[in-house]
């Protein structure tokens, strides 16, 4: 509880929330993830490297708020967790989308090239509207947000920010009110059925103090999933992003990087090729606790207001 | 500019990732022309708002009969069921319509009936008091007891709906002023155990003056009873409750007054200002309940489509019904006064019960449809670079 700082804020640009949750000056850096979703090959190793370090239950679609099959499958990709859940802490989503032929500049291989039909020579368009199928493969997986809504509304102290700067739920302190599921923009934490407890990622927490990288990032085979000190993924990212638009993939945007956004920025952030809802992400989220203050004062108006008419109800009634 | 404007300059930008991206990626924007099981419509113009499609790009646009709902495409939305409504549909895109927050796990009758019963406590308890110092016993006994019954019934509903109600004394371990449950449960054990000791001082006759004093607390935590649990609602990510936040506490008090002051006047003698409460109340409650569906824009949908809609709308008709009631029971004297004064809290009370269950039912439509979460949102973007580049 040294150097904790006087101020407390509830949105906008925090530079070290771990100092801010009162953690002494030489606490560890923050770390997170930056997940390159345009070199993400859907293979989930993610996901069951996560189960299997984690030793998450196994659950179903139906658990993640929408209706699975028989099989507990979804039946309209290969996404078959259907979002991140109380025993899904990584979640792979499938993005099948048909899209105008793009211009692909061909790997050369140092072998002779025939031209195929409907092939186009490097730089050139496809002629008329000919379409190709374009997957798009993303691993989510709990944000950390620097200003965590879920950790402000937690009545009971269960969710704390950890010496590494990310979000944690304890176990043995969470009574399942199952107020952090709602309050979370991402739609990230949620309660463990026959448990009544909120789980979520917890950055694999057991794994960061001994120096390990958390179960995902060392499971993905592209390293799609990349661990490490947000401020130098921050910049890897940026590197990354200038790298994808030079290479004419103008769709390529980052998302939940900026610390000026409605969280205050992403403990755990993504590289996108097309719009965050395409992802099932929130386009713009705002931490809820940023209207709190105003919550508040427009209740206290109302339980002044109630109190007066209670009052004036008194006044020169007849007995 | 109209709301429906707005929406329809939204599914224009919709369409864009930005200006830049329009021009040099063909990729994602102007998705194909072509319809085929496998596409992802990239836009399905809501039937009814044909004017909607001109501002779609060209390439965008799909016949109405494309209706698939594949990964990263847009879907068409259902037209009203037969409601008008109050915002026209609009287009967005999303994950397989799969939710984007998760709906809260709280359950049905449990919250609805926290929140109702939490509202009775509060402003029977605030009468009670205020009876108490101006002599009116049969109000403060009423009062007093139905403030302890209600009260304790609010908790076991509150306890019962955690995950783990074992732990529910794990909400006392801290102090939190950033949760509403935090504090709600501090304003809820002070309030119920002044409430409870009042009463118990009250049915026994001990100690009169200490069940002043235990009152008099209880009536000044009342007013903090009824509004916390709509911050408590409006601190979620929820969009029909965060965006109601404004009104809510309103909307809250005023069913509480309702409900509340509506039980007291079934004192008779003493019920004067039991009786003006709860016309205060009904008319406090549907009016705050008004402003907030014109104001909250795009979630406003929520309130007044679906069961939610038919709930509210139900609570509406019998709020000033009863609030009618209650102020002619004033008017008439024996037996039919009374009989008005138990109509009108039949009346008040189920449409308290029924604004509770309303408001939860639309938070949860809210949260289960992406829609209440991207369309908004992707406005408020659209807002913020239009006021960008208008300064710059």
């Amino acid at each position: 509880m040294v150097n904790a700082p006087t101020t407390n804020s509830l949105s906008g640009p925090l530079p070290d929330p771990t100092a801010n949750a009162g953690y002494a000056a030489d606490h560890p850096p923050r770390v997170g993830f930056f997940t390159d979703t345009s070199v993400c090959i859907g293979c989930k190793a993610c996901e069951v490297a996560c189960k299997e370090w984690n030793a998450l239950p196994a659950d179903g679609v139906g658990d993640h708020g929408a209706e699975g099959d028989v099989l507990g499958l979804t039946g309209m990709s290969y996404d078959n967790s259907g979002g991140l859940g109380a025993s899904t802490y990584r979640h792979v989503a499938f993005v099948e989308q048909r899209v105008p032929a793009k211009t692909s500049v061909p790997v050369e291989l140092g072998m002779p090239l025939s031209q195929l039909p409907g092939a186009v020579n490097p730089g050139e368009d496809r002629e008329g509207d000919a379409t190709e199928v374009r997957w798009l493969m993303a691993s989510d997986v709990c944000k950390h947000c620097t200003h965590a809504a879920c950790l402000d509304v937690c009545p009971t102290g269960a969710l704390i920010r950890t010496e590494h700067g990310t979000v944690l739920v304890q176990d043995d302190i969470c009574n399942g009110c199952g107020y952090c599921i709602p309050a979370c923009p991402y739609g990230v934490i949620d309660q463990r059925k026959g448990d009544g407890g909120a789980f979520k990622c917890t950055m694999c927490q057991d794994r960061l103090g001994d120096g390990l990288m958390p179960a995902c990032a060392t499971a993905c085979p592209t390293e799609s999933i990349m661990f490490g000190n947000l401020d130098e993924l921050r910049e890897r990212a940026d590197a990354r992003l200038a790298t994808l638009h030079g290479q004419n993939v103008p769709e390529a945007r980052l998302y939940g990087h900026d610390p000026n956004d409605g969280v205050g920025g992403d403990g755990a952030f993504f590289l996108l090729l097309d719009e965050p809802e395409v992802y099932g992400l929130p386009p713009d989220p705002v931490v809820t606790t940023k209207d709190l203050p105003s919550m508040w004062r427009h209740a206290g108006a109302a339980a002044l207001t109630a109190a007066g008419a209670v009052a004036l109800a008194f006044l020169g009634a007849r007995r | 500019m109209t709301v429906r404007e707005r929406l329809r300059t939204a599914a224009g930008v919709l369409g864009m990732g930005g200006p830049a991206t329009r021009a040099q990626a063909p990729a994602t924007d102007t998705a194909s022309t072509t319809s085929t099981p496998l596409e992802a419509p990239h836009v399905a113009p809501a039937p009814q708002d044909a004017g909607a499609r001109d501002t779609v790009a060209r390439g965008d646009r799909l016949p109405d009969d494309a209706g698939g709902r594949g990964g990263g495409g847009r879907r068409r939305r259902k037209g009203g069921r037969g409601e008008q409504l109050m915002v026209p549909d609009a287009e967005f895109r999303s994950y397989y319509d799969r939710p984007i927050i998760k709906p809260p796990v709280w359950k049905k009758p449990d919250v609805p009936a926290y929140l109702y019963l939490g509202g009775v406590a509060g402003v029977s308890s605030s009468l009670a008091a205020l009876g108490d110092l101006t002599g009116r016993t049969s109000l403060r006994r009423v009062g007093r007891l139905t403030s302890a019954g209600a009260a304790v019934s609010s908790v076991v509903f509150l306890v019962h709906d955690l995950g783990r109600p074992a732990r529910f004394l794990h909400m006392m371990r801290v102090f939190k002023p950033t949760s509403p449950l935090s504090m709600g449960s501090w304003i809820l054990a002070t309030f119920s155990t002044f409430s409870g000791a009042t009463a118990a001082l009250e049915l026994t006759g001990w100690f009169p003056r200490l069940g002043r004093l235990s009152g008099i607390a209880a009536g000044v935590f009342g007013p903090a009873m009824i509004t916390y649990t709509a911050v408590l609602f409006s601190d979620t990510a929820v969009p029909a409750w965060h965006d109601a936040y404004e009104e809510l506490p309103f909307v809250f008090a005023g069913s509480a007054m309702a409900a509340g002051g509506s039980v007291c006047l079934l004192t008779g003698r003493d019920a004067a200002p039991a009786r003006r409460v709860a016309v205060a109340g009904a008319a406090l409650e549907v009016a705050a309940i008004t402003v907030m569906e014109r104001r909250i824009g795009y979630s406003a949908r929520a309130y007044t489509t679906g069961r939610a809609g038919t709930v509210l709308r139900a609570a509406r008709a019998a709020t000033i019904t009863g609030g009618i009631v209650a102020a002619a029971s004033g008017f008439v004297r024996g037996r039919r006064g009374r009989l008005l004064g138990i109509a009108s809290a039949l009346l008040l009370n189920g449409a308290s019960a029924a604004t509770r269950y309303g408001v939860f039912e639309a938070g949860m439509v809210s949260a289960r449809d992406p829609a209440y979460i991207v369309v908004p949102q992707r406005e408020r973007m659209r807002a913020r670079e239009a006021d960008a580049t208008g300064t710059s």
